[in-house]
């Protein structure tokens, strides 16, 4: 490995030996030339809530938090200005390795798996999980008091990693840790383990919660840089522990409150323990073989098969909802009295007209504030049903139009009422003539089943991204998952076709010749 | 003319108009019991709509029909109250059968007829189709109960739907043009069936074209232009004397 002078002590350019020319140019190519004026582009997500990186609620066009704070001491020390980049927090890692920044700087807990595709700095802050339950709870008092109960954490976290490996716990994971708080706050969940930042935040100051039981785990959060930026991972390295012994780091972490024990070990190691032994740990991981990858592949196959499963089920169930209530729907809006007509018509347009995603947010998070709280699974049921209820509605109404109006008038004429004439002759028709269409909305119901991952359901598409951000492995788990559910959704088209083809009102065959091809019926006697 | 009482059917003053155009301006008649009367006329005569005005197809604006023991009556466009329940007593008495079948193409023949008197008459579904299986008989169609409508001609599909209308137990029937929509091989099988209901006593109103059968089988022959009841008799006077000029102007086309 070649190393360059520091980052920091290099002026402009001069001229330099002709390996490190090389060098020089690759960076150049990649957009980072060596220069100190050079911005120290940081990658984060703002969204991710306090204490790390948030908007400030005073100015909410600020960027604050003790993250921001160490992104400014680092530009600091190496005399390039920081500059905030913003990134969801699951693709902190993609979009780093794509170059929109340098450095990924946002509560990255240091693992084996991320550092087999992005390198660490040292670690500059350690912790550990916290419990939060409702003040009234008297019976959770550690991990092996969570058996049975239902616990909220964040998606794709440590916390999330430590309940799984706890046997028989009802886990739900989150999006963000405000949810997951306000559901414990009223009860949709039993407890909550998330990163102590995070907990001192959220849980500490809501007064119906509180802290219970002794620190779980322990983590540290390392700045993660390409594996290829060997020099700014040493320059970082070096500013780090600057900060460390000049004390700042300190500063920025009693100014938050986030100072802690953990933390305080950390800084004892970092300014004792010579650097050499971070580089050992982090030559130990290489390359995983073809053989083992297939290998590992197959191993995730039955908690995609699990997700799989739950996708189907409320597919199914939600499609159900939706046929039953769009043929509601389109009665009412077709035949029924006008007011009832009108809002018929009301709820098909602003439901069609409204985003799926906000609809859930306001069924899972909003109902609970009036009183009424669903469960994931019948929040994502009831979610879909309602939301497909108006486009089903759309083609019932097409299908029943299509009925020419001589059939109505024949079952008039032999007596029946409106409402009899429509349940014996003009729906029944209108069911067959919308098969197709109906078919292609469960289709994509199915698909759009994935949106329910937002709230804590976990189906096919959350364990895709569970798999995938534990393993970076965005294209190899992400075709695998495709492939599921295509090969899911095969059959219901075939079944479609089949259906189609049989019940269509006009080729069909007499009941006593399809008895004959399918060999029921009279038999000859056999001899 | 024969007293009120003995006419199955009475109509008078019946007036209906679709927007400024007067499709019925003013119409009477009476039907004595098991009479088989024909309605003639040039299209657009109002033949049609007369028809569907004896089943509340067609609402009129004014006049008023009387079948069997039902009557509607309508002045200046007033809606009676109890409308919906008289039409379904009417549309007990009366069956109807139509220019284009208008079979449920979703059930087997037997269905179709079977269902009818199971919805609307709450009868079983054995006893139901014991009743379709005996008229379907009649109308020849016993060995297409399986059947559905698509997989029939055009005279086995008017025959079901006669037989749908015949399992209700009508005390009239009414044709729309039944068969109009026929290849000209298979009008004959159709109007077999209308002589012989003619011959068991069926009260039948019948708007067609076939002139022939008008002729023989009818025992009355009414003439309409532009809304109007022109001429009306027995066929050998219509056909053979026609009195009107207009009469005599549409008939001259059918020689």
């Amino acid at each position: 490995m070649i190393a360059l002078p520091a980052a920091a002590g290099l002026p402009t350019r001069t001229p330099l030996r002709r390996a490190s020319v090389l060098l020089v140019l690759a960076a150049a190519l990649g957009g980072d030339a060596l220069s100190a004026t050079d911005p120290l582009r940081w990658g984060a997500d703002s969204e991710g809530g306090a204490p790390y990186v948030f908007p400030d609620p005073k100015d909410p066009r600020r960027i604050i938090g003790f993250e921001v704070d160490i992104a400014g001491a680092l530009g600091r020390e190496l005399g390039r200005p920081a500059v905030f980049v913003q990134n969801q927090w699951d693709g902190l890692i993609p979009g780093l390795l794509r170059g929109n920044y340098d450095l990924a700087l946002n509560g990255l807990e240091i693992t084996p798996d991320r550092e087999q595709v992005i390198r660490f700095t040292i670690p500059y802050y350690a912790t550990s999980e916290q419990l939060s339950v409702r003040k009234d709870e008297s019976s959770i008092h550690a991990l092996a008091d969570l058996r049975g109960r239902t616990v909220g954490t964040l998606k794709f976290s440590l916390a999330q990693r430590i309940l799984e490996a706890e046997r028989g716990i009802d886990i739900r994971s989150y999006e963000g840790q405000i949810n997951a708080y306000e559901d414990l706050a009223n009860g949709r969940l039993d407890a909550v383990l998330m990163d102590w930042p995070i907990a001192m935040y959220y849980s500490r100051p809501n007064p119906k919660l509180k802290f219970t039981g002794p620190p779980i785990g322990h983590l540290e959060y390392g700045i993660g840089v390409r594996p290829d930026d060997a020099r700014l991972l040493n320059a970082l390295d070096e500013a780090l522990l600057k900060l460390v012994r000049g004390g700042e780091l300190r500063r920025i972490y009693e100014t938050w409150g986030l100072m802690n024990p953990e933390t305080e070990t950390l800084f004892e190691r970092l300014v004792h323990s010579p650097r050499a032994l971070e580089e050992f740990t982090r030559t130990l991981t290489q390359e995983r073989p073809w053989r083992a990858r297939v290998r590992q592949y197959i191993g995730y196959l039955p908690l995609l098969g699990r997700g799989a499963v739950m996708t189907l089920v409320i597919s199914v169930t939600g499609m159900a909802l939706a046929v039953t209530l769009g043929l509601l729907l389109a009665l009412t809006y077709l035949y029924g009295p006008r007011p009832a007509a009108w809002a018929s018509r009301a709820y098909i347009e602003v439901v069609r007209g409204t985003p799926l995603l906000i609809q859930l947010y306001l069924i899972f998070y909003g109902l609970p504030n009036i009183g009424i709280r669903l469960t994931p699974f019948l929040a994502a049921v009831v979610g879909l049903g309602l939301n497909y209820a108006a486009y089903e509605a759309e083609n019932y109404r097409a299908g029943i139009q299509a009925i020419p109006r001589g059939q109505s008038e024949a079952a008039l004429s032999l007596g029946m009422t409106q409402t009899q004439a429509l349940r014996h002759v003009i729906v029944p028709q209108a069911l067959r003539l919308v098969i197709p269409p109906v078919t292609n909305d469960f289709i994509a119901l199915f698909k759009d089943s994935s949106i329910v991952s937002v709230i804590t359901m976990v189906e096919l598409t959350k364990v895709y991204g569970q798999l995938a951000s534990t393993y970076y492995d965005y294209i190899g788990v992400g075709l695998l998952t495709a492939a599921i559910y295509f090969l899911l959704g095969l059959p219901f088209v075939r079944l479609a076709r089949w259906a189609e083809a049989r019940m269509a009102v006009d080729r069909l065959v007499p009941v006593s010749a399809r008895r004959r091809w399918l060999g029921v019926g009279s038999k000859p006697a056999s001899g | 003319m024969e007293g009120p009482a003995r006419q199955l059917i009475t109509v008078e003053d019946l007036r209906k108009s679709f927007g400024h155009a007067e499709a019925l301006r003013g119409i009477s008649f009476s039907v004595t019991p098991s009479s088989l009367v024909v309605i003639i006329g040039p299209s657009g005569c109002g033949k049609s709509t007369l028809l569907r005005c004896l089943n509340g197809l067609e609402l009129f604006d004014s006049g008023r029909v009387h079948i069997a023991d039902v009557t509607l009556e309508r002045h200046d466009g007033t809606v009676p109250r109890d409308l919906r329940h008289r039409l379904r007593l009417l549309r007990e008495e009366v069956g109807m059968v139509f220019q284009s079948f208008n079979l449920f193409p979703h059930m087997t023949v037997l269905a179709n007829a079977a269902k009818a008197p199971m919805v609307v008459k709450g009868m079983g579904r054995d006893d139901a189709e014991t009743r379709a299986r005996a008229v379907l008989a009649k109308v020849g169609l016993s060995d297409r109960l399986d059947y559905y409508p698509s997989q029939l001609s055009g005279g086995q599909q008017q025959r079901a739907a006669i037989a749908r209308a015949l399992t209700m137990a009508p005390k009239v029937m009414l044709y729309d043009e039944p068969t109009s929509s026929l290849d000209p091989t298979l009008v004959h099988e159709v109007l077999q069936i209308m002589r012989q209901l003619h011959d068991e006593g069926m009260t039948q109103v019948v708007v067609t074209h076939e002139m022939r059968f008008a002729r023989d089988a009818a025992d009355r022959i009414l003439f309409m232009h532009e809304g109007l009841l022109v001429e009306e008799g027995p066929p050998a006077e219509v056909f053979g004397a026609p009195r009107d000029p207009r009469t005599r102007e549409f008939l001259k086309s059918f020689l």
